[in-house]
């Protein structure tokens, strides 16, 4: 039930995996450790990489930064994600991408073709004639015209069906603050404060001498995460306490702004199969930690997610009853 | 033909003051647009620092160099410095220079308002520039100053929007006298069809300066308000709302950035025409559409929003009122293309700039395109993708557009020549590395890199790293500009009267460099025709 296809959805992890950190932490939410595995072959592509750069005789610096250089140059397109929705937006942004592409292709090989073709040292005498042509310019007003009718269609068939949020199974309270998350699950007493993981934290400190590599998770780690079945439609109550901040996983397709006073929604469901661990960050500049308020979203079956949440309240209650009016203190609204 | 002017017979009347009075109390267009032009230089190579500083920091992961809040203080001053600092005095300071030659004029209409608007530019950058020094540094919450977050900041914050009202007045004054001066002194017989474009562009964005700066600086009045006197425009808690200041905000920011390019465009429908020996193609098209794009500018400023919130209509109608820009934009580009297709092309410092000019403005374009897209921006809004986006049509659009002026003018303004090979060097490198610089950016944001973030997770670390190269070396080649601009005024070869020989315009009909006093006899309508012969 919990198993993951090889390569793992967590596709921002990269680097070292240390098991024994944060995930453990919330003991609870240590559903599918299985997702570490398939990782662990980068640190040996490290190695023979920096192997390559010393025998290359790049500088001890260079072949330093080489290797951990080396490991990401594909990442550089949208992630497919985990939803319908995010599914669709890729589509949508691709399909945005190769009309851009053919544009491209058209308009830059006349531009070429003068540059070449039409130059003064060929020869080339300017045919001063060629002033205006109604009929040329019809069509380039015309063409575009059609191409950006094509391309807004589905945008906004997309952008309907985005901001539907009727019809929830569960609905969770997003509470941005300086700097970090706060999720409250309506209806029940749980509340989570997720904040970047002692780990990150400690190597982000100026001069830390932490090298960030060895880092499980770098900056996009928490100590807490947001627990979610997979499934369900889940309707986010998104706000803030402070400032602006902007809730966004990509894996999701969903970003919403966090504004103090307001209330925004937003809502997705998580493929039945793509139980796993979702990363992403604050978009929306919020003060000195903007950096350091990663959101992590753990997406697990909804049997497992009822158990852990039934786990949660009882241990809500209990500690309630031995501290009163504690809960959530930092973060009240 | 090529000297009408009898510049001799006029000599008396070049009885300019000398000394540091020739600056302080300048009212002579050629003497403000150098000084603008200084001004901006020097706002250039300052936010440029602040720019140098953001690469540094970004070369790898980890915190390396600066803490965060003085990360966010520099990402937030180098906007404030290039967009108010550096690329509108540029503009200023080339209309000066220019509107009156091309129009016929001996100078602006309103000399005396044109020294005040520059005078109020070094107090207002230094006021800008030393909130660096106040306890709490700069301010940290970005150019959109979005509330409450801009609240947080000490002293700086009423510093800043102190100096915005000055480069605000300063910016509708200079707008007010350009729209005075294009209304008021064209030659006789030069109709509004028959001005040069860069002209017909400068017309649009004065008008655009005029209608949005008063609304930033309600903007940041209410702001201030906000902190100081208890009014709560943008407080929920008091009625208020964080996101009307967004509104506000972008109905003034998004016609901000057509001020900063709609001036490219003219530029670009200057230079095009001259190197490839052949008039504009379409110049009524270019005219319309440049004023299509201005219309626009006011009805698309949502599209900085998707993610706030907004009603599904309300996003909707600001998506396809964005997507609609791309048709009047794109007239330009198919315009200029047929302007040199059969032209008769040759490769001088300005026509390369201007050509790079084209090629990369238009992947800004296409950017801009899929940005408009709701649902796509949702996943692009706030990362590197839109920083990739808005430098490309900043950088090697408007920035490569001014040094394409500065190399196409300046044989006219100074007589000489500058060297040649020089600028090409300053070219190659300039735009090789621009895009080392900011194509990678468009792969962060689409990984998932947000902007404005002071240290990044390590799976970003390569396409950083080429990014600072690429950023290093383009400061570093924006150092030759200067250099190449000083070894001109003080040792370049003199400069014909008509040192590009496809030039057409009043301009070239004035001898080099020109007469302190432009036009004093209007040009004779064989003038006119031969500039104006669209």
């Amino acid at each position: 039930m919990n198993k993951f296809p090889g390569e793992s959805h967590d596709a921002r992890r990269r680097g070292p995996r240390d098991r024994g950190d944060e995930a453990r932490e919330d003991s609870e939410a240590r559903l599918c450790d299985c997702a570490a595995q398939g990782l662990g072959k980068r640190p040996g592509n490290r190695a023979g990489l920096g192997k390559l750069a010393g025998i290359a005789s790049i500088g001890a610096a260079a072949a330093g930064a080489l290797p951990a250089a080396a490991s990401d140059w594909g990442r550089i397109n949208l992630p497919r994600g985990v939803t319908n929705v995010s599914t669709r937006i890729y589509a949508l942004h691709m399909m945005a991408f190769w009309v851009c592409v053919c544009i491209g292709v058209v308009v830059f090989g006349v531009m070429i073709w003068s540059l070449i073709f039409h130059r003064k040292s060929r020869g080339a005498v300017p045919d001063v004639t060629l002033l205006h042509n109604t009929k040329v310019e019809v069509v380039w007003t015309a063409i575009p015209v059609l191409i950006l009718v094509g391309m807004a269609i589905p945008a906004a068939r997309l952008l309907v069906r985005i901001n539907n949020d009727t019809n929830s199974r569960l609905s969770i309270r997003v509470n941005g603050f300086q700097w970090g998350w706060q999720y409250k699950y309506v209806g029940t007493n749980v509340s989570v404060i997720s904040k970047l993981s002692m780990s990150s934290d400690a190597a982000r400190m100026l001069d830390s001498g932490i090298d960030v590599d060895r880092v499980p998770d770098y900056l996009l780690n928490v100590d807490h995460q947001l627990v979610v079945p997979v499934g369900e439609k889940i309707r986010l109550l998104i706000t803030s306490v402070d400032v602006v901040h902007s809730w966004w996983v990509p894996d999701l397709g969903v970003k919403k702004d966090a504004i103090p006073g307001f209330i925004n929604q937003a809502s997705f469901i998580i493929n039945p199969s793509k139980t796993g661990v979702y990363r992403g960050q604050c978009t929306e500049l919020c003060g000195r930690d903007h950096a350091f308020m990663p959101i992590v979203v753990r997406a697990v079956t909804p049997a497992a997610f009822r158990a852990w949440l039934k786990r949660k309240e009882a241990a809500e209650k209990e500690a309630s009853a031995r501290a009163p009016a504690s809960t959530s203190a930092a973060v009240s609204t | 033909m090529d000297q009408p002017y009898e510049s001799t017979a006029h000599a008396d009347h070049e009885h300019k003051p000398h000394g540091w009075r020739r600056w302080v109390f300048a009212t002579n267009h050629k003497d403000i647009g150098t000084m603008y032009l200084i001004f901006a230089g020097v706002m250039f190579f300052l936010g440029g620092a602040a720019a140098m500083a953001i690469r540094a920091q970004l070369f790898k992961s980890g915190m390396e160099l600066f803490d965060p809040g003085v990360y966010n203080s520099l990402v937030t001053m180098h906007a404030l410095l290039m967009i108010f600092g550096a690329v509108m005095p540029a503009w200023v300071g080339l209309a000066n220079w220019m509107i009156p030659m091309q129009i016929g004029a001996p100078d602006m209409a309103l000399p005396r308002l044109n020294n005040l608007s520059f005078w109020i530019l070094p107090f207002a950058g230094t006021l800008l520039v030393s909130s660096f020094f106040v306890p709490g540094g700069a301010p940290a919450g970005g150019w959109t100053m979005y509330p409450p977050l801009m609240e947080q900041f000490g002293a700086s914050f009423p510093m800043v929007v102190f100096a915005i009202h000055l480069l605000g007045i300063s910016s509708i004054l200079g707008a007010i006298n350009i729209v005075v001066t294009i209304m008021n002194l064209r030659a006789p017989g030069m109709s509004l069809l028959r001005m040069p474009l860069f002209v017909w562009a400068w017309l649009i964005t004065a008008y655009l300066l005029i209608a949005v700066m008063p609304v930033l600086a309600g903007a940041v009045t209410m702001l201030l308000t906000d902190h100081f006197f208890g009014t709560s425009f943008f407080n929920a808690a008091g009625g208020g709302s964080p996101v009307m200041f967004m509104h506000i905000f972008w109905f003034f920011g998004h016609p901000e950035v057509y001020i900063l390019i709609l001036p490219a465009f003219g530029v670009i429908s200057e230079i095009i025409p001259t190197f490839s020996r052949k008039p504009l193609f379409g110049y009524e098209a270019m005219v319309y559409a440049t004023a299509s794009i201005a219309f626009l500018s006011f009805i698309v400023w949502g599209h900085h929003m998707f993610t706030v919130g907004m009603p599904v209509a309300a996003q909707l109608f600001f998506m396809l009122s964005t997507m609609l820009i791309a048709v009047p934009t794109g007239v330009k580009v198919f315009n200029w293309t047929a302007t040199m297709w059969r032209g008769s092309l040759s490769f001088e410092p300005p026509m390369l700039f201007a050509v790079a000019f084209l090629f990369l403005f238009t992947i800004g374009g296409f950017s801009g395109l899929m940005l408009a897209l709701v649902p796509a921006d949702y996943q692009y809004h706030g990362t590197y993708f839109v920083v990739a986006h808005f430098h490309y049509v900043l950088v090697p659009g408007a920035v490569f557009a001014i040094i394409g002026a500065i190399y196409y003018w300046l044989p006219k303004w100074s007589g000489r020549m500058y060297d040649m090979r020089l600028a090409k060097w300053h070219f190659w490198l300039s735009v090789i590395s621009v895009n080392v610089l900011f194509f990678p950016q468009h792969f962060l944001g689409l990984a998932g890199m947000p902007r404005r973030i002071a240290d990044y997770a390590p799976q970003f670390t390569d396409w950083n790293m080429v990014s600072s190269i690429g950023g290093f070396v383009f400061g570093a080649s924006q150092l030759l500009f200067p250099y190449i601009i000083w070894r001109c005024v003080r040792a370049g070869k003199p400069a014909e009267a008509r040192p590009w020989d496809g030039a057409r315009g009043l301009e070239w009909e004035l001898p080099s460099p020109a007469p302190y006093h432009s036009w004093q006899t209007p040009p004779s309508e064989a003038m006119l025709a031969h500039g104006a012969e669209h």
